[in-house]
């Protein structure tokens, strides 16, 4: 730890570990939790984590092409929300339950 | 002063994203991703991404954030409930094998030089003190014009999707009466 602190410049491997920090949270919510809401929090979690990956490069690289990436992401994750918070009010309509372990029809 | 704030914006990071997997209330999760959004708008800030910055508040921030908090209320599960997290046991393998990836990645950034290769191919990020909205608006549409129309597309597909899908009630209807005719409309469209 003594190592990184404080340093004069901020790298883009400062920004990768804490991107891949973030996902690895993500990831470990989607996995831990059952609640339909807070998984898709950890979902955008991820993207997140994601997302500053595009920008952390795009300011290493000089390229602007990072940035225009984050866009198209901004887009699929807001789609995805809409879609997605749908799906769980249809569902909590059968089932009075936003728990995944209820949606066990597939399970036989 | 940059290391300041990126290491203040980087613990507001992961305190935020910590809450949002610990939290019991799901409107406590909301409010912890929201602290992590404006956080990573922050760091978006230090690398010169002005413009991405701004949409990570405006579409995150306020229309994600509200669209869970919304549904949270809609559905009324702003309470505990009783077996939200998961059986121990695939806890302690969800959080082994969380280990292991953070692991594997921070091994692949550390031992290789990722950033390398050609800068500004698609051109450069622009002036770093007056924002880059020229820069960045020229290339999405010019090299990326087609995939800003097809995301049009996509964005016009999803919101009629979720309108389809919030729409159609089953058997209990909450909705009066007149809702029925319209949601066999959609099923008929969707079929």
């Amino acid at each position: 730890m003594s190592a990184i602190a404080y340093p004069d410049h901020i790298t883009a491997t400062y920004y990768l570990v804490l991107a891949a920090m973030l996902f690895t949270i993500g990831a470990v919510g989607l996995l831990v939790r059952k609640n339909t809401l807070v998984m898709f929090m950890c979902i955008e979690l991820m993207l997140n984590a994601a997302n500053l990956t595009f920008v952390s490069f795009a300011n290493a690289l000089n390229d602007i092409s990072g940035q225009v990436i984050v866009f198209f992401t901004l887009v699929v994750a807001a789609a995805e929300v809409a879609v997605g918070l749908a799906i769980i009010i249809a569902i909590f309509r059968r089932r009075q339950s936003v728990n995944a372990d209820d949606v066990d029809l597939l399970k036989g | 002063m940059a290391a300041v704030v990126f290491f203040v914006c980087a613990a507001a990071v992961l305190t935020g994203a910590l809450g949002v997997i610990a939290g019991r209330n799901p409107v406590h999760s909301a409010l912890f991703l929201l602290v992590t959004l404006v956080s990573i708008a922050v760091l978006y800030l230090q690398q010169h991404a002005a413009l991405v910055a701004a949409v990570q508040i405006v579409v995150y921030a306020s229309a994600i954030v509200v669209l869970f908090l919304f549904v949270i209320t809609l559905l009324g599960v702003d309470r505990r409930e009783p077996a939200d997290t998961a059986h121990p046991v695939q806890r302690v393998a969800a959080i082994v094998l969380g280990a292991l990836m953070l692991t594997g990645i921070l091994v692949l950034v550390h031992g290789n030089r990722w950033v390398t290769g050609a800068h500004s191919t698609r051109g450069a990020l622009g002036p770093a003190d007056s924002g880059n909205v020229q820069t960045l608006s020229r290339s999405l549409f010019t090299d990326f014009v087609w995939a800003f129309e097809i995301t049009a597309v996509l964005l016009v597909i999803a919101v009629v999707g979720s309108v389809v899908l919030a729409r159609r009630s089953g058997h209990r209807a909450e909705a009066p009466g007149a809702e029925i005719p319209d949601s066999t409309d959609a099923e008929a469209t969707s079929a």
